[in-house]
């Protein structure tokens, strides 16, 4: 077990090592800040200090060799447009993605497996082939245009929505939510559905494989013959052996809506992380963007080492057999 | 059962979404300022948001006249003095009187502004000694004679020398090497209303980053009290949200609706003013041997000729850019600032005559056209990939095959900078109101040491224009100098240096009860937004 850990521990490590050198030569190739922040009115002489000032007269590999120096001390770099560290920009638009992702995955889960499993049981009867119809549209609209849509229906025809922003917030464990007044809950409702409808066909068409799978191994049919109640055929049996890939979709998917929630943002103008990866990259605010793609491999790269952990827990032989190894 | 309590949840969060309050204004913006500090970033994001909380000694209205402000009025002594007389009586946010030694404390503080990304020193650099008569007479001293003067320092935000900790007496050094600044807070610190203090209209209430900003009425405020108790400005950067947002009534007024969105808004009964901006969009052309991708001219530089220049500026129809690419929101250009601003001289638009244009290449000695690539940032001006795809097929037809290179801003700057493009289109908003501006960015001869022509990436040289210009740029008499500017420009535009295409309109989409009178800056003031009636 130990082994297994330490092994992944050492992958994840590498992966983050060799993203850092990625992004950074990625962030170095797109344009001149300076060309973007800088006034026009300014001088040849005034964009030479500008230049000096934000430290990009230096050649690329001293750039790169101060960058790694000052994360190892934990210091990403100061913002060019802000003017403050990086990092601390980009934490404090952190709950609010936080928040959207979390909520976004309840309902993709909450909603998701359970139809999926209703669909996977009865694959033929009508409900079964509506919520597979249903995935598909989930699936095959662009999340820019759901979004856009959800607006008009709900924030401009109907008017029961706001269209964007995320409202009044409270504190709640130290983080600024949003899900504890009506206000904010009202603002969260449709981009939080926006960002879930993809999330949750994927998990419906994954699970609903999964069960008519399993439904057709022998320990089911036993368990039936048994006289076992379809309630604990359904969560014992069923539910329990198709979860590996659906941990696995879960987690990759909850990485992926942290990091590149953007689109949903964009369009709701919901303050979070995404929204800001995107003022940054036009305004080439290059230590933020560097800050913040860092921040998002560290963030997938301990999700996935999470999900190995609950993998060995979920199923022995994984455990078994790295243990051999 | 279902239904009903569907429909009650929806009943209960429309309440919640609902404005609250009549007295309060919700603008919908294309982008966020990225501070609060009014000295930090010279950025037109932050400048409309900070004049609602901190004033100038000058103003510039609706049409960049300058008009006084936190200064009642002033003159020029000789060349390099000016006296400014400051209005009595005018009250900081924290109740404390506006005195010469704020005045002071201000432009000291321009140049101890850390890492800010585009300086105010560009105004402040040439100021020799600031120094104060009275309570309310500042005497400034320039290094050169600056007609601009009265113009420039309205981008120099008056702060609170007591907020900011300074000490009693602040005298003036140049450079920054000012006596009595205390400790000066850096522009993270302007987060706090305690030291986000100024003489504007509207208070600082709260910043949250990339959500919203929250002004309030300043009671005492000279000028007599605000239209709104309250301001709240969000940040919604895409066209269609801002859109959305301001049908649904989260937002009272949007700034840059889309051309396309126009006749939906007015249809539903709200409210558009546009007016004509002070932004150029214009070609420029590389007139320098050596210059890249050009091909079918035997390795020559055919721009070099002015009646190529000529002729592509008579083989585009501009009337039809203005009226079906951008929607009637544009009006064809003759000259780089739009009349009757100061300095132009109401010079009439290039015709269409695609024929002339094709015998004037014919005369240069291109019968059978070129090849060449436009440069054109995709993201930065209205419509603007489709403007130089209409340019490009126009170009086409008197034989100059075009390559539309179009790019995100930020790589287009970069590479415009680096003199790639034989040709490329861009945009110029003249800070400060008057053709010197255009013309000296522009079109002056590009000189790094003495900061002529920042942005003339097509290095067009006109020693003749040069020395007229600069001679307008020394002279203080209005008269004198707007005869010179007109004089200046025209040298320019006979010589095809530069060929202007169209001014953009600035839209604003508001609800019905409101006003406001559009800027040529294009700026979105919540202070000059009215209640109509």
């Amino acid at each position: 077990m130990i082994v297994y850990l330490v092994r992944r521990f050492g992958q994840s490590l590498l992966a983050v090592v060799a993203m850092a050198v990625l992004v950074f030569m990625g962030v170095y190739a797109i344009g001149n800040p300076v060309d973007v922040l800088i006034s026009p009115e300014a001088s040849q002489a005034d964009i030479a200090a500008a230049t000096a000032r934000l430290g990009l007269d230096k050649p690329l590999w001293q750039q790169f060799g101060i960058f790694v120096i000052n994360a190892f001390q934990g210091d990403l770099g100061t913002s060019f447009v802000y003017g403050r560290p990086a990092l601390d920009i980009i934490l404090e638009r952190l709950p609010a993605t936080f928040e959207l992702a979390m909520v976004a995955l309840f309902l993709s889960v909450g909603i998701g497996v359970p139809l999926g499993v209703w669909a996977g049981m009865r694959p033929e009867s009508i409900a079964g082939r509506t919520i597979m119809a249903g995935s598909i549209l989930g699936f095959s609209l662009p999340n820019f245009w759901q979004g856009m849509l959800l607006i008009l229906v709900f924030a401009v025809l109907l008017g029961w929505l706001p269209a964007g922003g995320r409202g009044q917030t409270t504190e709640f464990l130290g983080m600024q939510v949003s899900f504890l007044t009506l206000d904010g809950l009202s603002h969260l409702i449709l981009p939080a559905i926006n960002l879930a409808l993809f999330k949750m066909s994927l998990l419906i068409r994954l699970t609903r494989a999964n069960t008519r799978e399993v439904c057709l191994q022998d320990y089911v049919k036993f368990a039936r013959a048994k006289g076992l109640s379809g309630r604990r055929v359904v969560l014992v049996h069923i539910l329990k052996n198709i979860m590996i890939p659906v941990v696995t979709i879960i987690g990759l998917e909850l990485g992926s809506m942290l990091a590149f929630a953007i689109v949903t943002e964009t369009v709701f103008a919901w303050p979070g992380m995404g929204k800001l990866l995107i003022d940054s990259i036009n305004l080439l605010d290059r230590p933020v963007i560097v800050a913040y793609l860092m921040l998002t491999v560290l963030i997938i790269v301990m999700i996935n080492f999470m999900v190995d952990v609950i993998y060995s827990f979920l199923d022995p032989r994984i455990r078994l057999s790295e243990m051999k190894g | 059962m279902k239904t009903v309590k569907l429909s009650l949840l929806a009943g209960l969060l429309a309440a919640g979404a609902m404005p609250a309050f009549a007295q309060d204004l919700a603008l919908g913006l294309k982008s966020e300022a990225t501070s609060m500090d009014p000295q930090f970033h010279q950025l037109s994001t932050n400048i409309q948001v900070h004049k609602n909380i901190f004033e100038t000694l000058t103003t510039q209205d609706a049409v960049q006249k300058v008009g006084p402000g936190l200064a009642s009025e002033w003159e020029a002594v000789d060349d390099t003095t000016w006296r400014f007389k400051l209005r009595e009586g005018v009250k900081f946010h924290d109740g404390t009187d506006f005195t010469a030694r704020d005045v002071i404390y201000s432009f000291c503080r321009v140049p101890h502004v850390e890492n800010s990304p585009s300086p105010f020193t560009i105004y402040t650099a040439t100021v020799t000694d600031i120094t104060a008569e009275d309570d309310h007479t500042v005497i400034f001293k320039t290094e050169n004679t600056n007609p601009l003067f009265p113009a420039e320092i309205w981008s120099i935000a008056i702060v609170s020398a007591d907020s900011l900790g300074a000490e009693d007496e602040v005298v003036f050094g140049p450079q920054g090497a000012c006596e009595g600044m205390g400790d000066i807070p850096q522009a993270p610190a302007f987060n706090d209303p305690a030291i986000a203090v100024g003489t504007g209209p509207y208070k600082l209430d709260t910043y949250t980053r990339g959500s919203e900003l929250v002004l309030t009425r300043f009671d005492d405020y000279w000028g007599g009290t605000p239209d709104w108790e309250r301001v709240v400005m969000r940040p919604i950067t895409s066209d269609g949200p801002r859109v959305a947002a301001l049908l649904a009534g989260d937002v009272d007024m949007i700034e840059s609706p889309p051309i396309q969105d126009i006749a939906r808004l007015e249809a539903a009964d709200f409210k558009i003013v546009d007016a004509l901006s002070n932004r150029i969009i214009y070609l420029a052309l590389r007139q320098e041997e050596g210059a890249p991708s050009i091909e079918g001219t035997d390795g020559k530089n055919p721009m070099m000729d002015v009646r190529v220049r000529k002729a592509i500026s008579l083989a585009i129809n501009r009337d039809a850019i203005a009226e079906r690419i951008m929607g009637g929101y544009a009006q064809p250009a003759g000259e780089l600032l739009p009349p009757p601003m100061f300095g132009s001289s109401g010079r009439p638009v290039d015709s269409y005559d695609p024929d002339a244009a094709k015998e004037l290449l014919t005369e240069a000695g291109y019968p059978n056209g070129f090849t060449m690539t436009l440069g054109t940032p995709n993201d930065r001006y209205i419509n603007d990939e489709q403007v130089a795809q209409a340019v490009a097929q126009m170009l086409a037809r008197i034989g100059i095959q075009i390559n539309v290179d179009a790019s995100t801003a930020s790589q287009f700057f970069s590479r415009r900078n680096a003199l790639e493009f034989p040709i490329y289109m861009a945009g110029w908003g003249a800070a400060s109101g008057e053709m010197s501006s255009p013309l000296k960015s522009l079109v002056a001869t590009f000189d790094a040491q003495t900061g002529m022509g920042p942005t003339n990436a097509g290095r067009y040289a006109n020693p003749e224009m040069d020395k007229v210009l600069l001679q307008a740029m020394s002279t203080i008499d209005d008269t004198e100098r707007d005869r010179l500017l007109q004089e200046a420009g025209t040298m320019v535009l006979d010589d095809y240096g530069i060929i202007p295409l169209h001014f953009e309109q600035t839209v604003w989409a508001m609800k019905s009860g409101l006003d406001y009178e559009p800027r040529v800056d294009q700026y979105t003031m919540a202070s000059e937004v009215k209640p109509a009636n």
